[in-house]
């Protein structure tokens, strides 16, 4: 699609920027000392910490991800939703209370709390820097993604001006200007998500025809394998086409090329109609060739408004009892009626050409809307219809690791030692908890929305929630884009907090043994922001053309593996010891990303080979890597125990 | 409530919403098309179990804020009644 740079957006994302940026530089002399500089003194109010753990939670990969996942697939991307939630009940019944009793800066201080260990707090360190890391890659490719469309700078513009935003954020003023960010942002995207729900719920469902471009979706038949060629041209609907003969790389797929009188070639996709005939159902189609011309359906894509480009899609086809519109819907009719409609999705499939060039073809799919509403539709998910034990082990490992993987993610646990005690800890985690759990639920209603909105993007699933602000108002467009920004914002300033925190606190004085006064931790935490910052940035621009959102998959993964097994043993089991620690970070840390490395996923995705070359069997590792953690953890203490006093004689 | 009614009240409710969770795993892995029935208001199964999980996380989490609210109370109130025996 074309995306002309919405003025009202860019002015609402830079007065944000300019209000953050002011309110970090305002806050800057209370982040004087590392107690300010990394835990805002722990004077952050209770309930502002609160809506500030849902602004550093939710990520570009929660807003956009999730209801782009919902709007191509339907309900799996809901099970994102439900598996991030349940993640902070094990941070709020197991992990909140105890994380600021135990620690002062970082993680690794509330894993050390007991042994004063060089080896837990360097291990525990490095754990939080590879964390981090996995986590800050999506967040700027999801910066350069974001700003194309709705500002219209290049990709590397929109990383280079997140990564600068979040250095100044961070530099000036630390954990006081981050919280403050990470409110902000919690607050505006809770109420503007609530705002699209409501307005979606007014305008309710409508049958069409396309989608919101007004290009109508053609169908054309019955037609005959044998007499294909020949219909064509007989009446008025079809004098315009010719029949492409399928080459090698046609011949199997279900579509059928046809070129207009004006040499144009369209894409149609084969639909089964009764007597051994079938239709042709207009598909779309985008072929980039070697020489790098991208061209749409038919015709070398356009730059500006009107010029060739992919229609928007994502419509209701048929409504209950033949109903063309449905009027206010609400909070359950908005399901019911979907349940029993008819929706066109828009599944695609990639086709290599005999001359070098790659075409994919985007085509319409009629799905009763009991099939969207239901589990097990996308493939991440296939696990949960198919009977191959091992898709199933799948789809448990990613629920498991979606539920550890919360209370072990360091951006998120530093955030506990930004209040004052242990009952403010408590009480803002259940605001944390109100505050996602409502916005996950908006996240269903929004992404269905998205799905019927005509307004979809079939080459950018992230862009589905902002498209579908756009379908109901400019204004409202405009609020959701520069939202969308600040959420990269208020996650990327936590991570880089809390990877600076790791590097000044526990690697530079552990591994380095540098010995530093106050203020030269601060000035230490400073630069190492700069640099991680700067290291996010390069990251950012290098990952642009690499799927990456499976990368937060891999940080949730790493850090349950890693970190929840050390958490749960130190806080539960009195025999647990240094060594069983630190090898329990090792193993749980390294195992997770070897499984990762040699996973289905990773072989297809990053090295482009085949998924049968694949070493393990499923790709998500939690499963067999968390209990891993575990294992090592006790067997090691046990190992290890300190040997009791000899009696007196 | 006592000191370990109140150690022992996050545990409980971890293992309620576990229990919850779990349910909802067990049933997408082997009873799948359980998912797809509509029990209320034409709103199948998946919707209502997902919506649920959400809401009784709330409401779990009010639950132990409450009853941590009282506990602190408790607590705070004790060492002004040591002082008043003095």
């Amino acid at each position: 699609m074309i995306y002309e740079p919405s003025v009202l957006a860019v002015v609402v994302f830079f007065a944000f920027v300019g209000v953050t940026l002011g309110l970090s530089f305002w806050l800057g002399g209370k982040a004087k000392t590392s107690e300010g500089y990394f835990s805002a003194h722990g004077q952050i109010p209770w309930f502002i910490n609160g809506v500030a753990f849902a602004g550093d939670y939710l990520s570009a990969a929660s807003f956009l991800g999730i209801c782009g996942m919902i709007a191509f697939y339907g309900y799996d991307g809901f099970l994102y939703s439900i598996g991030y939630l349940a993640g902070w009940i094990v941070a709020l019944f197991i992990v909140a209370e105890p994380m600021k009793r135990l620690g002062k800066f970082t993680f690794a201080d509330a894993l050390n709390s007991k042994f004063n260990s060089p080896g837990i707090q360097i291990t525990a360190g490095l754990s939080t820097l590879v964390v981090s890391v996995f986590y800050l890659i999506p967040q700027m490719v999801g910066a350069g993604v974001l700003v194309t469309p709705l500002l219209g700078f290049p990709h590397w513009a929109g990383v280079v001006l997140v990564g600068v935003t979040v250095i100044l954020i961070v530099v000036t003023a630390g954990m006081v200007s981050t919280t403050w960010v990470q409110f902000l942002k919690g607050s505006l995207l809770v109420i503007f998500s609530a705002i699209l729900t409501f307005m979606l719920m007014l305008r309710g469902f409508e049958t069409a025809e396309g989608g919101a471009d007004g290009h109508k979706l053609r169908t054309l038949g019955p037609f005959t394998t044998k007499t294909l060629a020949d219909d064509l041209g007989k009446d008025e609907s079809t004098k315009q086409w010719t029949l492409i003969p399928a080459d090698s790389a046609w011949e199997k797929t279900p579509f059928v090329r046809l070129k207009n009188t004006e040499g144009a070639v369209t894409v149609w996709k084969k639909e089964e109609a009764q007597a051994g005939k079938f239709l042709l159902t207009e598909a779309q189609s985008l072929t980039k060739t070697i020489e790098g011309t991208v061209i749409v359906n038919g015709l070398i894509k356009g730059n500006k408004k009107g010029e060739p480009e992919l229609h928007p899609v994502g419509h209701i086809s048929k409504l209950p009892g033949g109903k063309e519109k449905t009027g206010p819907l609400g909070l359950l009719s908005f399901f019911s009626t979907l349940q029993e409609s008819e929706i066109i999705l828009w599944p695609k499939k990639v086709i290599k050409e005999e001359d070098g060039a790659t075409t994919t073809v985007y085509y319409q799919k009629p799905t009763p809307g009991s099939q969207v509403l239901r589990p097990g539709e996308h493939p991440r998910f296939k696990g949960i219809r198919s009977n191959d034990p091992i898709d199933k082990l799948n789809f448990l490992s990613l629920m498991l690791a979606l539920f550890c993987g919360t209370a072990s993610l360091p951006h998120i646990l530093i955030r506990y030692y930004t209040v004052k005690d242990e009952a403010a800890a408590r009480k803002s985690t259940i605001v944390g908890i109100v505050t996602i759990g409502f916005f996950y639920i908006l996240s269903l209603y929004m992404g269905l929305g998205a799905m019927t909105s005509g307004a979809l993007d079939v080459t950018n699933s992230n862009m589905a929630a902002p498209l579908l602000a756009r379908s109901i108002a400019e204004w409202l467009f405009a609020a959701i884009s520069a939202i969308a920004f600040t959420t990269v914002l208020g996650t990327v300033s936590g991570l880089i907090l809390a990877s600076a925190g790791a590097v000044t606190h526990d690697l530079m004085g552990h591994l380095l043994h540098i010995k530093m006064n106050d203020a030269e931790q601060v000035r230490v935490a400073k630069i190492s922001s700069v640099i991680v910052g700067v290291i996010a940035i390069i990251l950012g621009i290098l990952f642009k053309d690499m799927n990456v959102s499976y990368l937060v998959g891999w940080a949730f993964s790493v850090a349950a593996s890693a970190n929840l097994p050390s958490l749960i043993m130190l806080l539960f089991w009195k025999k647990t010891t240094s060594q069983g620690i630190i090898s329990a970070l090792i193993v749980g840390m390294v195992s997770s990303l070897g499984w990762i490395l040699l996973s289905e996923d990773t072989f297809t995705k990053v090295y482009g080979l085949n998924a049968e070359a694949a070493w393990v069997p499923f790709s998500q590792p939690g499963i067999v890597t968390i209990p891993l953690g575990f294992l090592v953890l006790i067997t090691v203490s046990l190992m290890t125990q300190p040997k009791p006093d000899k009696p007196e004689p | 409530m006592s000191g370990s009614q109140t150690k022992r009240l996050p545990l409980v409710l971890f293992g309620i919403y576990l229990l919850l969770y779990g349910g909802f795993i067990v049933i997408n892995l082997f009873a799948t098309n359980l998912m797809e029935l509509t029990p209320f208001a034409g709103v199948n199964l998946a919707i209502w179990y997902g919506f649920g999980l959400i809401i009784a996380a709330i409401l779990l989490a009010f639950i132990y804020g409450i009853a941590g609210a009282d506990a602190n109370e408790t607590s705070s109130e004790v060492p002004e009644k040591k002082e008043v025996s003095k």
